[in-house]
């Protein structure tokens, strides 16, 4: 069985633990986020898996053989994309392929031909010959996905792919990232602190201050949330979550100004809630289906993008 | 997609055949972005000429040296330029590193499946070539400082800017490397590569130099630099030559790069730890 595993992978800094003990697998064309907030120590894993930054401890397997974090042969066969793209804005798409082709070994016709097969794969032949600098953000991005392409990885290492990019742009990587997979069964192994891109993923490892959290599938995950989140705002978040609890016996938690408590069937509630408080007292109220992002506040009291539950 | 993506091809290559190859594409990398910014190829040729005229025209009448009476500063500060080529062109082409291993190309480098001697030699051969270059395109105005290209001993003159290039290039890369922010890489370089720069003979004779500065001229791997490159453009008078004999210098500067190439390759490879 082809397989990436990684087993009780360790990296401090100093005192600081970044990396605690971290262990997955993943099987040969399946999709594994990392999924945690700013500092949950995804980067540093990125950089141990890129070969960038050495372990203090734990070991790796390739399709069942132990290899070193970060060994040549592990270099070889993965493509790695970088948070800011690692493309050179002086030199043109083509170049930026070329070299990328060059630095996997790569030498004369079978540097054109998957140079070519690259620009044609991101859509990218018709602007070959620009230089980078007058690409947007999500063009560069989708010729760094060409670039670590190039040389047939059958592992994808991102580094939060789509942070910065609009809507657009994150569907159209995302699309790339999906067929790549269906028709190559190429590994993909990403970062992500977006609960909408962890959506995309086959299983989630959760992440916080660098051990792992949780783990399972979008699904598994979210059942973790009984049924729906509702999220109040109004003046003074403190005084309003005791006023609901008190109102309806549920448990809530205040996080950046924002009252969320669980709730099944929540469209019924939210009626009740209303009246039950005096008119002008809520300002929003929102109903939706648990996200991946309210697993993980229920689990660390914390939202994906850093903020802490008030108490 | 023809065919299947996933081989392991680059896992078969010899690891030799990917570390030149990195070497190739970071050397590459350099000429072809330094090419394509045309103020930058404009800067290079017209800031030591600035600096040569100005600084020659400036000294010319306060400048005598015993003994060499016929060498005026024009003439004294050719060879000077050319060391400084080197070492701003040095600086220059390292100082990116900063920013290009955070985010820019060289991270895809070091995740490609290259040793980091081989991202230290790319690397520094490129900025030597880019130095060599841009030296020898002023070396062709030395008719003006006086010098007479039959009197130029070629390969002395070469070997001393090249090593040199090649020494200065990886000490900026071990120093860009090993302080990875551009604050610090401006305040070491101007305390440290700057003044060394200026107490070599560079800019001024420094064979009736007080006591203590002959301890730091004899320290100063650039001294022997700087007498080798004088000694290559020919023509020298006696009272100008360093005592020092002409391997001598030659291999402290073969030192240098090699002693600045190694350390390179440490920093390089320590900074995964």
């Amino acid at each position: 069985m082809e397989s990436l595993q990684a087993v009780d992978l360790t990296r401090r800094f100093g005192d600081r633990i970044a990396v605690d003990k971290l262990s997955f697998r993943v099987a040969r064309g399946e999709v594994l986020g990392l999924l945690g907030p700013n500092g949950a120590g995804k980067t540093t894993t990125f950089s141990l898996l890129a070969g960038l930054l050495s372990a203090d401890g734990g070991t790796m397997m390739l399709d069942g053989a132990p290899i070193a974090p970060g060994a040549r042969e592990l270099r070889a066969r993965m493509g790695v994309v970088f948070q800011h793209p690692s493309v050179d804005p002086k030199l043109t798409a083509r170049e930026n392929l070329v070299m990328g082709a060059e630095l996997y070994g790569m030498r004369g016709a079978e540097v054109r031909e998957r140079v070519a097969w690259g620009l044609d794969l991101v859509g990218l032949t018709d602007r070959a010959g620009d230089t980078v600098d007058k690409f947007s953000g999500g063009m560069r991005r989708r010729l760094e996905l060409a670039r670590v392409l190039l040389h047939r990885p059958s592992i994808l290492l991102l580094d939060e792919p789509t942070q910065g990019l609009d809507v657009a742009a994150t569907r159209r990587i995302w699309a790339q990232l999906l067929e790549l997979r269906k028709r190559e069964r190429i590994t993909i192994l990403l970062t992500t602190h977006s609960p909408e891109e962890a959506e995309h993923c086959d299983r989630i490892l959760v992440l916080d201050k660098g051990r792992t959290i949780a783990e399972g599938t979008p699904d598994e995950l979210r059942a973790r949330v009984g049924g729906d989140m509702v999220a109040l705002t109004g003046d003074d978040a403190q005084a309003l979550a005791r006023e609901v609890s008190a109102a309806l016996g549920v448990e809530t938690r205040v996080v950046d100004e924002t009252v969320y408590f669980e709730q099944v069937r929540a469209h019924e509630l939210v009626p009740r809630l209303v009246e039950s408080l005096p008119k002008g007292r809520l300002r929003t109220v929102s109903v939706r289906a648990a996200s991946i992002g309210d697993v993980f506040l229920k689990l660390t009291g914390k939202t994906l993008d850093g903020a802490d539950e008030v108490h | 997609m023809e065919q299947a993506l996933v081989t392991k091809e680059a896992t078969k290559l010899p690891p030799q055949n990917l570390d030149l190859a990195t070497v190739r594409v970071l050397w590459k990398r350099d000429l072809v972005r330094f090419f394509r910014q045309r103020s930058r190829v404009l800067g290079a040729f017209v800031q030591p000429l600035l600096f040569w005229a100005i600084m020659g025209s400036g000294f010319s009448s306060s400048f005598r040296i015993q003994g060499a009476e016929g060498v005026d500063y024009k003439q004294y500060f050719f060879p000077g330029i050319l060391l400084m080529i080197i070492l701003f062109t040095s600086i220059f082409s390292t100082m990116s590193l900063i920013e290009d291993r955070r985010e820019g190309f060289m991270q895809a480098v070091l995740a490609a499946p290259s040793s980091r001697v081989s991202v230290v030699l790319g690397k520094v051969l490129g900025g030597a070539t880019l130095a060599m270059l841009q030296a020898v395109a002023v070396l062709a105005l030395a008719p003006l400082g006086g010098f007479h290209f039959a009197d130029v001993h070629w390969v002395l003159l070469l070997a001393h800017l090249t090593l040199t290039s090649v020494g200065l290039c990886a000490i900026g890369f071990a120093i860009a490397w090993w302080l990875n922010s551009t604050q610090g890489y401006h305040a070491v370089m101007s305390v440290l590569l700057l003044p060394a720069w200026i107490v070599s003979g560079a800019m001024f004779p420094v064979t009736n130099a007080p006591g203590w500065m002959r301890v730091v001229v004899a320290a100063n791997p650039l001294s022997y630099a700087a007498s080798g490159v004088r000694r290559g453009m020919g023509a020298m008078p006696r009272a100008m030559e360093s005592g020092t004999p002409i391997v001598v210098e030659l291999l402290v500067v073969a030192s240098l790069a090699v002693v600045a190439v190694a350390l390179a390759t440490f920093v390089c490879r320590r900074s995964r730890a």
